[in-house]
């Protein structure tokens, strides 16, 4: 099961057991859908953005350990942040999963942390959309805040 | 187990097979079924040796192409005892059978205050065609409900039958594996003036098929799921419906005759055929059906209905309320197509485990997103069993199942 291991790392499955930032934010905090429709996952971005910063952040909805580990290490990982540095880290994170090309437009010093346990995702194409689902639905909710 | 299913398993090459080492248990048939030698040697051989165009030449060649297309054809229709080959159509895939019928029956016969029936149970294919009619039509679609034990509810059959002009209904439900009363529910629609069409996808595979004795008006299914190739479905209505309906598609082959201001059409079945059909998928689809009558279809589900009790027995000995199944429980009343539910564990993270062994289950709403709805799951795992499934498939899944337990 060696390969699993890679996939489901300790990390994984403690932010799938116990999600962070699982919930809603009531209005005006901002509400964007994301779907897969091949598995039928979905999940709810909750965005309160304040002076350009994530002021805070929920998801709800259902899905595999993945899609949902994934999308709780995003809230984590973005609270607090300002909206440039979320959009650095969310370009970082699809070029790990192999989904947008290295342009060397992203600075070195944005870290992924916890986040870089996906890693292994990337060995079963199938689950990238999994764990991209979270990031895709933030990045759409920018766009709406932002008009 | 009644067949010689070793015998079987040895005319699959897929059947068997050793991947990185380790035994393959194709556990998605339901999906799509693995093929018999006979039908990769029909096709390979056709191609190497037979193949022309049909129904166009007329040199020699072409005249036994067309002779062996219309050679399955007559095959298909003694598979489901249609009354004639007349009846039977090839189309692209089961969904594209639907869509014909859909578009050519219903965009006739169909509008503003008319209605259709279907049930709850349908695959995405047998719903979303009449969905896209509706929003033009402006018919209604009503909705026939399940029981709590996972039939189609009868009781108000009548009532949403009243002014319906079609019953359209799975054979089998794609995930609950439930087999549904088909001459019953065609004579309903019947005593209320509608036409029933059946979709067979699920059923015709794994069970005898008789048009005649459900008293059935269209069938469609497809050739991929009883051992034949990709890229072929059958149409199969009675023969006054076809005669009355409009092509679908136009083009050559469905013609009599074209002028610059009009067409004439052709006999059937050829009026829906347009265009070159899938020639060597149908000789294919012919050994199909030629391997499956030498098992003989009463003795495939007599198979299948051992393997769903073993497999039953063996999944609840093992994980009780652990496991829970989406369907019903009694065997003579379901195919061998088990979605479950593991421990509370995601059905993608189940089958990303069993893949880990090399059990191929599928994980998914399987192309029934209302049905999902209405069971209260977002996802189901899906075993599904077919004539050359053993124990062994039952024996790697239960095992696999462990590790999935191990892990969350």
């Amino acid at each position: 099961m060696s390969n699993l291991e890679d996939l489901y790392r300790e990390v994984i499955l403690d932010h799938y057991r116990t999600p962070r930032n699982k919930g809603e934010l009531p209005p005006p905090a901002t509400c964007t859908e994301g779907t897969n429709p091949l598995c039928g996952d979905e999940i709810k971005i909750f965005l309160d953005i304040r002076d350009g910063v994530v002021h805070d952040v929920r998801f709800s909805g259902h899905g595999c350990s993945i899609s949902q580990a994934s999308a709780s290490m995003m809230t984590a990982t973005v609270k607090g942040k300002s909206l440039d540095h979320v959009r650095a880290v969310a370009k970082r994170f699809k070029q790990m999963m192999t989904i947008e090309e290295n342009d060397g437009s992203t600075p070195a010093d944005v870290k992924l942390g916890d986040i870089e346990a996906l890693q292994g995702v990337v060995k079963y194409p199938v689950r990238i959309k999994c764990a991209v689902l979270g990031w895709n639905t933030l990045l759409q909710g920018l766009e709406t805040t932002e008009g | 187990m009644t067949l010689d299913v070793a015998a079987i398993r040895r005319e699959f090459p897929m059947v068997g097979k050793q991947i990185d080492g380790k035994q393959v248990h194709y556990l998605d048939s339901a999906n799509s079924s693995h093929k018999p030698n006979c039908v990769i040697d029909a096709m390979s051989t056709f191609m190497r040796e037979g193949y022309a165009p049909i129904g166009r030449s007329s040199y020699t060649l072409a005249a036994n192409a067309s002779a062996a297309y219309e050679d399955v054809r007559t095959k298909v229709a003694k598979f489901i005892n249609a009354r004639s080959p007349r009846e039977v159509v090839f189309t692209k895939n089961a969904t594209e059978s639907l869509n014909l019928i859909v578009q050519s029956w219903g965009r006739v016969n169909l509008g503003r205050g008319d209605a259709i029936v279907l049930t709850h149970m349908e695959h995405h294919a047998n719903i979303v065609p009449w969905q896209m009619l509706a929003a033009e039509k402006g018919f209604e679609i009503r909705w026939l409900p399940l029981t709590s034990d996972f039939q189609l509810d009868l009781a108000t059959l009548d009532q949403l039958l009243k002014g319906a002009k079609a019953l359209a209904f799975t054979s089998m439900s794609n995930v609950l594996g439930t087999i549904n009363p088909t001459r019953e529910l065609c004579t309903a629609a019947h005593r209320a003036g509608a036409i029933a069409i059946v979709d067979g996808c699920q059923s015709v595979p794994h069970m005898t098929t008789d048009v005649q004795q459900w008293d059935a008006d269209m069938l469609a299914f497809s050739s991929h799921k009883m051992c034949g190739p990709t890229g072929l479905g059958v149409l199969w209505a009675r023969e006054e419906l076809l005669e009355a309906m409009p092509p679908f598609l136009g083009g050559g082959g469905m013609i009599s005759d074209v002028r610059l201001d009009h067409f004439t059409c052709a006999e059937l079945p050829n009026k829906f055929e347009a265009g070159t059909p899938p020639i060597v998928e149908v000789i294919g689809l012919g050994a199909a059906v030629d391997f499956l009558n030498g098992v003989g279809m009463n003795e495939v589900r007599r198979h299948e209905i051992e393997v769903m009790n073993y497999a039953y027995r063996a999944l609840i000995d093992r994980y009780g309320d652990d496991i829970t199944l989406h369907g019903p429980t009694n065997p003579e009343l379901r195919g061998a197509t088990f979605s479950f539910a593991f421990r509370g564990v995601h059905p993608h993270d189940v089958s990303q485990v069993l893949d880990e062994r090399n059990v191929y289950v599928r994980a998914g709403h399987h192309c029934a997103k209302p049905l999902m709805r209405i069971i209260g799951a977002n996802a189901t795992a899906r075993a599904s069993f077919y004539l050359y499934s053993d124990e062994s498939d039952v024996d790697a899944l239960v095992e696999a199942l462990n590790d999935v337990s191990s892990i969350f």
